[in-house]
């Protein structure tokens, strides 16, 4: 077959044709059939990798603004509410419909999902749906719900807005988890407003996550670009040597790397008790559960992306050029900056960009050394997953630190591979 | 001061900072060692003597030794399992058309990219439904599709170094193709094919977000527990765990370095 690639671009086989029918088996050893065949051997790793994390990605991204929970809980209320202009009192009949949807809600179990999703509505929602339903439930008359029972119940069933938030939530998609994300909401009339200065979170969460990861990236840079160019050009018998004291804590996990961190930098640390015992101090530094923490330790443990990268393509840059810039008359520095650093631009955009890319998606280490407010966006995605249960905000917020890492990784592309790196 | 003199005194200061650093890098991960061999219980130095006592502790312990049984479960499962595949869709790619395969390896690599909260997260709900969360199986599966990129890259690049003079040559003698895959190709690309094998496991035995979201209560893992015990308080037990996990990097990392050692030697032969 024509489009069989010759494996590793040596040049074609000289082989008799007996012993390598071209197109039907390669050169190697492996894979009757041409491009088919080598598709096979490919299929079982996209097949898992389909199933494993692209089909969940994919469900993920749908529960960002998937709204089950109106629809199907309150399916008489929905439709009556359909049929209301959401101005003033809405009709008699979405009283009754409210009323037998959630005595079946409450007989079925689903209360509490439909007063969870409300809640994420307006706060208190919560309390509003599960009392009402429970007491519907234990009136048990099965008579209709007058608008006076329900306010009887509760008050807020007399005013407009209550009804107002239950219609604009009520279809199938939704995009209030996106809203959320972004300090925004729908007011009752439908407009997008942006919520209270006390309850705004998310937008301050984005900068201090975009913040941390550029000062992270910027502090590896710094430091190791200068410790990349002393190694490319220490003498050779030293590389190994050096090269081994990057891989160690690149091989160490990033548990233990925060771990040892903790020890040093906590109230009681080990850096604390030392400059104590030297009496540089008296009582203890503030150094952990901070910014400062989280800084140092990120960077320790994103160092190596850096260094390696860069140490790679360094090793590629003849010294021959920076030298003949010397000759021709350039000072030191200036053939430095103006010949050598040019050369290793692949470097630092692979570098940048891996250690950017991989900073915006920290958990283990801020989580570990950082303090309440030195969180970012996956502690958040982490706490609304386990904890608060809002999977439609923590799959918005997600969606948007995917689509973030996406840009990045599209323009790391533009510069270089992964490969370059690796 | 001549410039050449102002150049060589900043080379010296480049230096100097360059040992810092590397201070920087390696001595938080050994400052800890010695402080699990402690004979007290509290973090100091210098350490009040030495004992074994916090080691013995850790062996003793169900949990953890449910955590390390754990750990050698999962990660040895993602190893063969992200190996076996990874090898495979390593060979197919080096015979596709340049574009396709340009295209699937992108598909490949994606669980490089994806921060790994999405992947616990998103694994979480999908498992759920597929009824694996809680099980070794949704942990493997998870860890697998995290560890073939890292064996993709392993054996793409023993593929890239092999030279086809070896198998020429058998092919020349008569061996049919596949005994000259099987006896010579296969043993050339073993070095390459067994690093993969050691990252796949080293991404697991790594990982502690996918493990929080998919693991129940029997698959704690080791850097899942070691997890839990840090948030509350990091005892002398903690640290001979992040020990032990030290030593395992470093056994890990020595192994990758000898095979890719013997995959130069091979082809410098």
């Amino acid at each position: 077959m024509p489009t069989t690639r010759v494996a590793f671009g040596a040049e074609p086989a000289s082989v008799p044709s007996s012993f390598s029918p071209p197109g039907s088996r390669s050169l190697l050893g492996w894979a009757g059939g041409g491009t088919a065949g080598a598709l096979g051997l490919t299929l079982p790793a996209i097949l898992l990798i389909l199933v494993g994390l692209v089909a969940p990605i994919g469900l993920f991204l749908v529960r960002s603004v998937a709204n089950p929970e109106i629809a199907t809980g309150l399916p008489r209320t929905v439709a009556v509410l359909g049929d209301w202009d959401g101005t003033g009192m809405p009709p008699e009949a979405a009283f009754s419909a409210l009323g037998e949807d959630l005595r079946v809600a409450a007989g079925s179990g689903r209360l509490g999902e439909i007063a969870r999703r409300l809640n994420f509505v307006s706060p208190g929602y919560r309390t509003l749906v599960m009392r009402t339903g429970t007491r519907l439930a234990a009136g048990g008359t099965g008579a209709a719900a007058s608008p006076r029972d329900l306010v009887a119940l509760d008050a807020r069933w007399g005013e407009p807005v209550t009804w107002a938030r239950i219609r604009q939530e009520s279809g199938s998609l939704t995009g209030a988890y996106y809203l959320a994300a972004l300090d925004l909401r729908r007011e009752p009339d439908g407009r997008i407003g942006v919520v209270e200065e006390a309850n705004r979170l998310f937008l301050s969460l984005f900068a201090r996550t975009l913040l941390i990861s550029l000062s992270v990236t910027v502090l590896c840079l710094a430091i190791g670009y200068p410790v990349a160019y002393v190694i490319a050009s220490a003498p050779a018998r030293w590389t190994p040597l050096l090269l081994t004291l990057i891989l160690v804590p690149f091989w160490t996990s990033t548990l233990v790397r925060s771990t040892a961190w903790i020890v040093l930098l906590q109230g009681e640390g080990l850096i604390n008790r030392t400059l104590r015992w030297l009496g540089l101090i008296e009582g203890s530094l503030p150094l952990f559960a901070n910014r400062f923490a989280v800084l140092v330790a990120m960077t320790h443990v994103l160092l190596p992306y850096m260094i390696l990268p860069l140490y790679g393509v360094m090793k590629g840059v003849p010294p021959d050029l920076v030298r003949a810039a010397s000759n021709l008359g350039a000072d030191p520095w200036r053939a430095f900056r103006r010949v050598y650093v040019p050369q290793t631009l692949p470097g630092i955009a692979a570098g940048t960009l891996l250690v950017f890319i991989l900073a915006l998606g920290y958990y283990v280490t801020p989580a570990l050394v950082g303090g309440a407010s030195d969180q970012m966006v996956s502690y958040f995605i982490a706490l609304y997953t386990n904890q608060s249960l809002n999977w439609g905000l923590a799959s918005a917020l997600g969606t948007i630190l995917l689509v973030l890492t996406g840009l990045l990784y599209a323009a790391f592309g533009r510069f270089g591979s992964l490969r370059s790196v690796t | 001061m001549r410039p050449d003199a102002v150049f060589d005194a900043g080379a010296l200061a480049v230096r100097v900072f360059a040992v810092a650093v590397l201070g920087f890098l390696v001595l938080p991960i050994l400052v800890i060692v010695p402080l699990s061999f402690t004979a007290g219980v509290e973090l100091v130095y210098p350490v009040p003597g030495f004992s074994l006592r916090w080691y013995d502790d850790f062996l003793t312990r169900p949990e953890w030794l449910l955590s390390i049984e754990n750990s050698l479960i999962v990660g040895i499962g993602t190893a063969i399992l992200s190996t076996a595949l990874g090898t495979l869709a390593a060979l197919g790619l080096s015979r596709l058309p340049p574009r396709l395969g340009a295209l699937l390896s992108g598909l490949m690599i994606l669980p490089m990219v994806v921060p790994v909260v999405i992947i616990g997260v998103a694994c979480f709900f999908f498992y759920a439904w597929l009824g694996i969360v809680g099980s070794y199986a949704g942990l493997i599966l998870a860890h697998t599709t995290m560890a073939i990129p890292f064996v993709l890259i392993a054996v793409r690049s023993a593929l890239a170094g092999l030279s086809p003079d070896y198998a020429r040559a058998a092919a020349g003698l008569g061996a049919p193709p596949h005994r000259v895959f099987v006896r010579v190709t296969v043993p050339l690309l073993m070095p390459g094919i067994l690093s993969g094998a050691l990252f796949g496991f080293a991404v697991s035995f790594d990982d502690v977000v996918v493990a929080m979201f998919l693991s129940g209560p029997q698959q704690i893992t080791l850097p899942r527990q070691m997890f839990n015990g840090v948030r509350e308080n990091i005892s002398p037990t903690i640290l001979a765990a992040a020990t032990i996990m030290v030593v395992f990097s470093l056994l890990l990392m020595s192994a990758t370095n000898a095979l890719a050692a013997r995959s130069r030697r091979m082809r410098a032969a």
